[in-house]
């Protein structure tokens, strides 16, 4: 073999054991499971290997589903509009901090690194009926008897915002920590004011790592179900949820996979659209 | 007055993140009871009886080992995928990168679904292996991203002066290239490791019916209320996953400095 054929297949080498991983463990399972959605599951024994339209029937025909999806995005979209509104101005300020803004970033990213079960719990103990909130309320007179303001709607977001927000502050922080100050400035010597200056040259310029930090809240947030299961009440299943039940508690796997592959499609779809507009190398600054 | 409000706002959105960990933490201490307000007083009894805990120190266990699997499988990986990536010139490289960082754009729950009903239509059933399987593709993507991002910064022109020494290509890896590599290696697999050590959306799906890794141990104690002992738990965990990354940062850091890299 010529030198240059042999550098040539080294890259192959070393790229094989990677990517036959992720061919068999993620590409492969995820055609299987549209093989799956078109079994059938029965009373007992194996489930029915064949072509039966009955689970997509099901998953897209019952109310019952659509509701928790539309629920699904709606939580979705909520929790990454609070995370924009809150991490954008925290982003801004550690971008534009004179301090260490090494240090700012590490501590804003220490939560990250805390485990997303201790967090998501963490709120019980601050809004639970003995918790934080209700000891103060009552200790200075407010309230005469623990009120319950867990398990609702409003804690799953407020969970899922915990979870998030770092990524969303990641990502803007990328974003505006690679912008040019001097043009600021430059606007800002043409005679704008100093919040011209920053809707109409540094927003702009930011709303990459925005959306970057957008697409991961709204993606990662509609797929949970831990969140929901710890801090929602009986009504606050999300889709993931019915996956998980589907699967783990009524081991209906052929629904189970028509209905994974609905949250795939619908969050893929999104995924799709982004890279369209606007790459994946956003994406990825922010994450590595 | 407007950078005022920016920062007042940062300090709250600061206060947001660390309140309710920082609550965790003190409750731990708490003499009580129950795990709850008010303080009655301070107090290592929870974590005594954490320590004392057969079934806890199962999931830690378990949580250990298959972290630490996932951690030297996932950067082997990784490794090799990057430096390919960097290093050579590869027709479709954008289109092999986006392949493989595929398992963190697909929902965990989805791809822990895809997983556990192919490998069960392979016979693999629920087990270690399944766990392990999983950890391995789902922290794969990030140890590539974290190795990547430092191997550009690897210059070439060290290299090529070994060689240019007389230094076989193989010497050259070893010697020069590795240790270079050392602290993108080390970062990786901190990264796998942690975040194998925290999952619970695809572990609970993968894990056989009596093993538990640590946060399935949690949710599972959740289930029934919050006692003191899932808040030393907790603390015991924020010193670890806080503690390890920043340890590991210190170390790269220095093992960067002295080498001049």
């Amino acid at each position: 073999m010529t030198v240059e054929a042999r550098e040539a297949r080294q890259p192959w080498i070393l790229l094989s054991p990677a990517l036959s991983a992720v061919a068999l463990l993620l590409f492969v399972p995820l055609i299987f499971i549209v093989v799956y959605s078109f079994w059938l599951r029965s009373a007992a024994g194996a489930d029915q290997v064949g072509f039966y339209l009955d689970n997509w029937q099901e998953a897209l025909s019952d109310p019952f589903y659509r509701d928790i999806l539309l629920n699904t995005l709606k939580i979705a979209a909520i929790t990454t509009l609070v995370c924009a509104l809150m991490g954008y101005p925290a982003a801004y300020f550690i971008a534009r901090s004179s301090g260490n803004k090494a240090v700012l970033l590490l501590l804003l990213m220490l939560p990250f690194w805390i485990s997303y079960i201790i967090r998501t719990m963490s709120w019980i103990n601050i809004l639970g009926v003995s918790g934080a909130f209700n000891s103060a309320l009552m200790a200075v007179g407010i309230l005469d008897e623990p009120v319950q303001m867990l398990y609702n709607e409003t804690t799953v977001i407020l969970g899922l915002v915990h979870f998030l927000l770092p990524f969303m502050v990641l990502n803007v922080f990328v974003s505006l920590d690679g912008i040019d100050r001097n043009l600021e400035d430059a606007a800002n010597s043409l005679g704008a004011t100093k919040w011209q200056a920053f809707t109409q040259v540094t927003l702009p310029l930011s709303l990459p790592g925005l959306a970057a930090g957008g697409l991961l809240c709204f993606v990662l947030g509609a797929g949970t179900y831990i969140t929901p299961l710890v801090l929602g009440g009986p009504t606050d299943a999300m889709f993931a949820n019915l996956v998980y039940e589907a699967i783990i508690t009524q081991l209906n796997w052929p629904l189970g996979s028509a209905l994974s592959l609905m949250l795939l499609a619908v969050l893929g779809a999104l995924v799709l659209i982004y890279n369209r507009y606007l790459g994946m190398a956003q994406l990825m600054k922010g994450l590595g | 007055m407007g950078w005022q409000l920016v920062r007042f706002w940062t300090l709250l959105v600061y206060t947001f993140m660390f309140l309710p960990v920082a609550v965790v933490v003190l409750l731990s201490f708490n003499a009580s009871q129950f795990g709850s307000f008010p303080m009655t007083g301070f107090s290592f009894r929870w974590f005594i009886e954490l320590a004392q805990n057969e079934a806890i120190l199962r999931a830690f266990r378990t949580s250990i080992v298959l972290g630490l699997m996932t951690a030297v499988i996932s950067t082997t990986l990784g490794v090799l995928a990057s430096l390919a990536l960097v290093r050579y010139r590869v027709p479709g490289a954008n289109m092999i990168s986006t392949l493989l960082i595929a398992p963190i754009l697909v929902p965990e729950v989805v791809l822990a679904v895809a997983l556990l009903l192919f490998l069960n239509f392979l016979n693999v059933n629920k087990s270690f292996t399944l766990l392990l399987a999983g950890h391995v593709i789902f922290t794969l993507p990030f140890v590539i991203l974290v190795v990547q991002a430092r191997l550009v910064g690897i210059k070439r022109d060290v290299e090529e002066a070994a060689m240019s020494l007389g230094a076989s290509p193989r010497q050259t890896f070893f010697q020069i290239t590795l240790p270079l590599m050392m602290p993108a290696v080390a970062a990786g697999a901190l990264f796998a490791f942690t975040i194998s050590f925290d999952d619970i959306t695809g572990t609970l799906f993968w894990k056989p019916g009596g093993v538990e890794t640590v946060p399935t141990q949690i949710f599972a104690m959740l289930r029934n209320s919050i006692s003191p002992e899932i808040n030393a738990l907790g603390t015991v965990m924020i010193l670890l996953t806080v503690g390890l990354p920043l340890l590991g940062l210190a170390i790269a850091r220095r093992m960067s400095t002295k080498r001049g890299g």
